[in-house]
């Protein structure tokens, strides 16, 4: 304790707010970790903040310590731990024991019940996955694509479902035949998942994993077109990378930091789309076509305009039953859609 | 400074005592011996931090920092070291997990899935008994979590003493069943309809967790990690079952030819072994996840391994070590944050600890000073 007050330990001058973030993964994994790691990025440009990071944290109280390290070591007052087993119970305690801190969480749901420093924010990033859609299904020769997806939890059946109505509105008869790994980085599993898909006549695949590195090169490797996820991943097959659902931490963070820097309260619950700049898609591969993009840029600029809804009945799933009614149109904000437990027609599946 | 207990005893042998010789080498070996179980890996462990230093410097980072934000990072701080402990505590209790059965020389690596079966028995008998009080959930839950443990490794035991199978192997394939009962009981029967993008468990609730210790941040699976390890060492050194098992681990044909029970000790070691690990996963519920789902798969029984073969298998040594461990956990963030290394440094330090400590096994007995005699 006393050599800690000795030696230059000190937390950053008063002068400057320090943000810690706190990664799951390792932060150059071309995917989850690595996007919010580029949203760390882009506050460390901004004058008068510090960010400490830290990644490979475990979800268990390591992550608890971690935080309390980044508070009583580099004085981090705003933590972003990002992962989504952080929330509840780590980010939740440390919350509780802070009061004056502020902590932000991806994904979680903040409630009432939750503590007033805490907040939670998270990305429509199915919009962005509807769009790739659309370019999938116009790219597709065989009619066949595919989807390595991790767990059948609502934000992933979700992703799979908006992906595959988009392609649906370029090819009405496409199939996606998805296969679930069964956790979030499986990099073995995902590699065997690709080339079975692809053994099956798949020509355009995708993912929902923490990293998708895996698939996107062996995709290509297997003369594939991949649509990426998280971050832009044409720098590891520049000829089979379609578009991709990126996601924009390195505008939504540095917005949040201007907020807690000039004394406004960060909203508590904070959702957006394409509109709000929290998601985006990847620049078009040249291997795509003027009629592929003119169609996506349709329904990209329709989405952000607000005047278009990706679950707008009649929607059924894979098996018959109808799971959106006809003149139902289920918006961004609807809660029914955080409980999504289906696969929409046309995808080969189950979610079980 | 340790050495120095093995240095006086070769004075009287030099007298040449007849009687003397015979006593005094073995009470050389003995607190010489300690000298050198204490020496050697401290020795082994200077140097891999030196080596770690120059891996550093050649990324251009100063050793010193180095050697400073570690120390700062798990031991420089009253906060530090409650990070340091509280990683330390479930490996104290995992290590034991292939520590006891080392002792008749099996080498079970399975900590992880007793871990796993243990939290998950622990949550079960928890959310079995809604109306009991707390006291009682935490003893039902602490009992669940060492008995499902403890059959999880027995099995293992079993595989080898009934059907010779390699525990070694048998126990690590058990890890990936483990985990895939677990996400099968999380995502399907035992799920929280509400918990809907991270499947778990329902909790067990507020008032069923286990506090801290008193004064700290350090939950009481420390405290009995520590007690378990005494346990476990009496058991072996100052038992006659212990002696038993360490007589089958040197022998097992010369062991059975005896008459001992060969089949009993492996079947009780193994047992006692998954225990522990059970314990840990318990911990992990009613002390720190409240719950059980794939979070609880954080690799503590793997860490467990190291710290047991670092302990050279001794139970009183585990403390130590996984104390050491523990605050090469807590130092790493610092490290990462500091002077911008990646997680994977940590890494490399603890392999190269392995490795080190491993290599100097072969400098047992080879230094005078440590011996009782002089013939």
């Amino acid at each position: 304790m006393t050599l800690g007050a000795a030696l230059p330990l000190s937390p950053a001058q008063a002068a400057d707010t320090t943000i810690g973030f706190i990664y799951v993964g390792s932060r150059d994994d071309y995917g989850y970790n690595q996007a919010h790691a580029a949203g760390a990025a882009a506050l460390k440009k901004m004058p008068g903040i510090k960010v400490v990071e830290e990644e490979k944290v475990p979800e268990t109280d390591a992550v608890e310590k971690t935080m309390e390290s980044m508070i009583s070591l580099d004085g981090a007052s705003l933590l972003f731990p990002t992962s989504f087993g952080y929330y509840n119970p780590h980010m939740i305690k440390m919350a509780l024991k802070y009061p004056k801190l502020r902590f932000e969480h991806c994904g979680g749901l903040w409630s009432d019940k939750d503590p007033k420093n805490a907040g939670s924010y998270f990305g429509y990033i199915d919009e962005s996955q509807h769009v790739a859609g659309v370019i999938a299904g116009s790219m597709t020769k065989s009619g066949k694509l595919g989807f390595v997806a991790a767990k059948p939890i609502p934000q992933v059946l979700r992703n799979i479902n908006a992906w595959t109505l988009g392609a649906k509105l370029a090819n009405p008869k496409i199939t996606t035949q998805v296969i679930f790994t069964g956790d979030w980085s499986m990099p073995v599993k995902e590699a065997e998942a690709t080339n079975s898909l692809i053994d099956q006549g798949v020509d355009v695949i995708t993912c929902h994993v923490d990293g998708p590195k895996t698939v996107v090169e062996n995709a290509a490797r297997r003369g594939a077109f991949v649509t990426g996820y998280h971050v832009n991943q044409s720098v590891l097959a520049p000829k089979a990378y379609l578009t991709g659902a990126e996601w924009n931490w390195e505008v939504l963070y540095p917005r949040f930091a201007k907020m807690f820097t000039s004394g406004q309260t960060i909203p508590n619950f904070y959702r957006g789309g394409l509109k709000e700049e929290i998601v985006k898609v990847s620049p078009y591969g040249d291997m795509v076509p003027e009629s592929a993009r003119k169609m996506a840029d349709d329904v990209k600029a329709k989405l952000i305009a607000g005047s278009y809804v990706i679950f707008k009945g009649p929607i059924a799933d894979n098996k018959g039953t109808v799971v959106i009614a006809k003149d139902t149109a289920r918006g961004q904000t609807d809660p029914e859609l955080e409980k999504m437990n289906y696969l929409v027609e046309g995808v080969i599946g189950a979610t079980s | 400074m340790k050495a120095d207990i093995g240095a006086p005893v070769g004075t009287p042998v030099a007298k040449s005592e007849a009687g003397a010789q015979l006593r005094l080498p073995s009470f050389g070996r003995r607190f010489g011996g300690t000298a050198e179980y204490i020496v050697i890996p401290a020795l082994a462990l200077l140097a891999s931090l030196a080596l770690f230093g120059v891996f550093v410097a050649l990324f251009g980072k100063n050793p010193l920092d180095l050697y400073f934000y570690m120390y700062q990072g798990a031991f420089g701080t009253w906060f530090s070291w409650q990070n340091t402990l509280t990683r330390a505590a479930p490996l104290i209790l995992t290590a034991l997990c292939t520590a006891l059965p080392a002792q008749l020389g099996m080498v079970i690596i399975g900590g992880e899935g007793a871990l796993l079966i243990g939290a998950l028995s622990a949550t079960g008998a928890a959310l079995a008994m809604p109306w009991a009080p707390p006291l009682v959930v935490d003893v039902a839950m602490a009992a669940a979590g060492m008995a499902g443990g403890g059959l999880w490794i027995m099995l293992a035991g079993a595989l080898r003493q009934y059907r010779g199978v390699n525990e070694t192997i048998s126990s690590l394939l058990l890890v990936y069943i483990a985990l895939a009962i677990l996400n099968f009981l999380v995502e399907g029967p035992m799920r929280d309809p509400t918990s809907l993008n991270k499947p778990s468990t329902p909790e067990i609730g507020a008032v069923n967790m286990i506090g801290s210790i008193p004064g700290t941040d350090v939950h009481w699976g420390l405290a009995f990690g520590i007690i378990a390890a005494i346990l476990s060492y009496i058991l072996i050194y100052h038992t006659v079952f212990g002696f038993a098992a360490r007589v089958a681990g040197g022998n097992i044909r010369a062991a059975r030819v005896v008459g001992l029970s060969v089949g009993k000790l492996i079947l009780i070691t193994c047992f006692l072994a998954g225990a522990a690990a059970g314990l840990a996963g318990m911990f992990e519920v009613a002390a720190v996840q409240g719950r059980t789902n794939a979070n609880l798969a954080a690799g503590y029984g793997f860490a467990g391994i190291l710290v047991a073969f670092l302990a050279r298998q001794n139970p009183i040594a585990i403390i130590p070590v996984a104390v050491l461990l523990g605050g090469i956990g807590a130092s790493g963030g610092l490290l990462q944050r500091r002077l911008g290394l990646p997680d994977a440094s940590v890494l490399v330090l603890e392999g190269m600890i392995f490795v080190m400590v491993l290599a100097s096994d072969t400098l047992y007995g080879r230094f005078s000073i440590f011996k009782g005699k002089a013939s």
